[in-house]
């Protein structure tokens, strides 16, 4: 049988995947221009028997994700620039209490209100490091409608598995962009639960890493009782002042990301086995980037794209290596500098890294970034 | 024979972190006879709480007990209670947490009418933090951050809970222990939001600087401004001057409860 297909905005299409992934709750607050995906599934999540919640505001949007997340609920909330800031302190309780949930963050331009119904790439530090503390993160930055979906899906899985909040960063291009998607048949793609605890309600530790780095998390209102709270905490959910207790569970929510940077990494490379000069671009600017290596290439310039689909953890191994086999590496991105510095950082001087920016609510087009190359090579 | 509190203390979590002569004591001592009296079964039952001293409570009872970010109990209580409807849950806190960094939560916490109980502990100050005044710090009143005597004026924790739309909303204090229990107790068999406002005291960082020389100052201050609602009813507007009421202040059984209203909502999608 032929497979559904749609004709599907990207946040319809990430809507549609968190429903694939099996999302039973979305708590949020009203925010161009994400706006559609709550939309979406303020349709969807009662129909599966999901919840849906307008919240008071972000931060509200926020904790009611992390609420629902702690009774087994696989949970999502989707908002911007403006609502991330807001939201980033619970990001951090997320990180420290080790609740698994999915911000998306259609971004737009900024600082503050910016422009809203503009496109930006200008969130991707804060996904990184955004709420205060030391933590680990993990972003995903769709390029299309179809990938918002399949990315969706494992991000949901990506936050089940290692117990933590990820987020799914597409700009406005994408989010409010139209393409034809084929629905995945159920079971087509990996759909991963959290782990249930393998030790009865009297032994079980919701930080005990014996077994692993990611401690399996228990439902609330299973047979299981336990603490969870933002201060820092010894194995067993309470909070501890202990130095040796406090820096061990500090390195290991930050371990259980880097350690497992082959399970989480994801990326697309063109044209890059034989080229001189790298674009560097994720989202709605790989569009342009793929559309400039072409041309490029027509005018005997060994030009290739690199894509990050993971955008944190950071790509570095695959950057170095880039870095050490091309002239010159350009980051083309809806932003004054951002992605740039990590790749200057993991480049180390081999290569000319150059900057192609824009922030003027224009997408980047293909003749910015053939100019650039033109221009350093 | 003494009330078996044990068995509902976690194994190990005492001494708690509470001042001698606090309050909180008092309040979670009557949240444990409520919650025995009301047969909760702790496994089925989330406890969550912000920051500050009175947040510090859940911790301590043996539930699911959630500690939260500081104002943010009744959010995520809310998430909770959406997603497992069928949990019993209680907010606990104090009233910086709960009516200024958390009041916009709580006033729509209050406004969806969602079944839960929140025990609101009003000591009139952010007592962890080292005592800076609070929504609650009556006018004129010293704290850490108010030092030529508080500008401020105050909120009424009740009445912004029954003009937000909670349909439950009681208060006592600290020095009627027993009334303490008796009112949660209402509130947990209450279908929505069941607001508890317990009037308590802090005399580390409020009573010392405000010629309460001593706890048994503070409850006596307590008993003396304490006027329950039906003695009220006889008293005139001078009579009650400087009082607050307690008992049952406000009661509406026909609002809606939120997460029942939503079960209707999953119907007819599911109808459609």
């Amino acid at each position: 049988m032929a497979k559904k297909v749609a004709l599907l905005q990207g946040n319809e299409a990430c809507a549609q995947g968190a429903v694939y992934a099996g999302a039973k709750f979305f708590g949020g607050y009203p925010i161009t221009p994400s706006t559609e995906v709550a939309e979406v599934l303020s349709v969807e999540l009662p129909k599966v028997g999901g919840k849906f919640i307008q919240m008071e505001d972000e931060i509200a949007a926020m904790a009611s994700v992390i609420g629902a997340s702690l009774t087994g609920a696989k949970s999502i909330t989707a908002t911007s620039g403006p609502g991330v800031s807001l939201k980033q302190e619970l990001i951090g309780y997320a990180c420290i209490a080790e609740v698994p949930c999915v911000i998306i963050n259609v971004m737009r331009g900024g600082p503050s209100t910016g422009m809203p119904t503009g496109p930006g790439q200008s969130d991707v530090m804060q996904a990184m490091w955004g709420t205060h503390g030391d933590h680990a993160a993990i972003a995903l930055v769709p390029d299309s409608c179809q990938e918002i979906f399949t990315e969706t899906v494992r991000a949901f899985n990506l936050a089940e598995k290692y117990r933590m909040p990820v987020q799914v960063l597409f700009d406005e291009i994408v989010g409010h962009m139209r393409e034809r998607i084929e629905f995945p048949e159920p079971g087509e793609l990996e759909v991963i639960d959290r782990e249930a605890p393998s030790v009865g309600p009297e032994d079980y530790k919701p930080y005990d890493s014996t077994k692993g780095q990611v401690p399996p998390l228990a439902d609330f209102g299973s047979e299981y009782k336990y603490h969870v709270t933002g201060l820092n905490k010894a194995d067993d959910g309470f909070p501890t002042t202990k130095a040796s207790l406090v820096d061990a569970e500090e390195r290991r929510q930050i371990d259980k990301v880097m350690d497992n940077i082959a399970d989480i990494e994801s990326s697309e490379e063109y044209l890059t086995e034989d080229a001189d000069v790298v674009i560097w671009a994720y989202g709605s600017t790989s569009r342009s980037a793929r559309y400039a290596v072409n041309e490029l290439r027509k005018e005997g310039v060994k030009a290739g794209m690199f894509r990050p689909i993971t955008l944190w953890p950071f790509p570095a191994k695959r950057t170095a290596e880039l870095a050490e086999q091309a002239k010159a590496i350009v980051v083309a991105e809806m932003n004054l500098g951002q992605m740039v510095l990590e790749v200057e950082r993991v480049a180390k001087g081999n290569c000319v890294v150059a900057h192609e920016g824009r922030v003027d609510g224009d997408p980047i087009n293909p003749g910015q970034i053939m100019d650039k190359v033109k221009e350093v090579l | 024979m003494a009330y078996d509190y044990e068995k509902s203390i976690r194994p190990g979590k005492l001494p708690h972190i509470w001042c001698p002569g606090c309050g909180h004591g008092i309040v979670m001592k009557g949240l444990i006879r409520a919650m025995d009296t009301c047969e909760l079964d702790r496994k089925n039952t989330a406890i969550v709480s912000g920051i500050g001293c009175a947040s510090r409570l859940p911790g301590y009872l043996d539930a699911c007990t959630l500690h939260t970010a500081h104002g943010r109990a009744a959010a995520f209580a809310t998430g909770v209670k959406m997603a497992k409807p069928e949990m019993n849950v209680i907010c606990c806190g104090g009233d910086g947490d709960g009516t200024a960094i958390g009041g916009n939560h709580f006033i729509h916490a209050c406004r969806r009418n969602i079944d839960m109980t929140y025990v609101l502990m009003n000591n009139y100050i952010y007592g962890m933090t080292g005592g800076q005044f609070s929504p609650c710090t009556p006018t004129g009143d010293l704290a850490s951050t108010t030092p030529y005597g508080n500008p401020d004026p105050i909120f009424d924790i009740s009445k912004l809970a029954i003009g937000a739309g909670a349909t439950f909303v009681a208060r006592t204090t600290a020095a009627h222990p027993r009334e303490i229990d008796k009112l949660i107790v209402k509130g947990i068999q209450h279908k929505g939001m069941a607001i508890i406002e317990v009037i308590d005291d802090c005399p580390t960082t409020y009573g010392r600087r405000n010629k309460f020389r001593s706890v048994i100052d503070m409850m006596k201050r307590l008993k003396a401004e304490a006027v329950p609602v039906k003695a009220a009813a006889k008293m005139t507007a001078e009579q009650l001057e400087g009082k607050f009421l307690t008992g049952v202040l406000f009661e509406d059984t026909e609002k809606p409860e939120y997460t029942a209203q939503y079960a209707d909502v999953i119907k007819k999608a599911q109808c459609a």
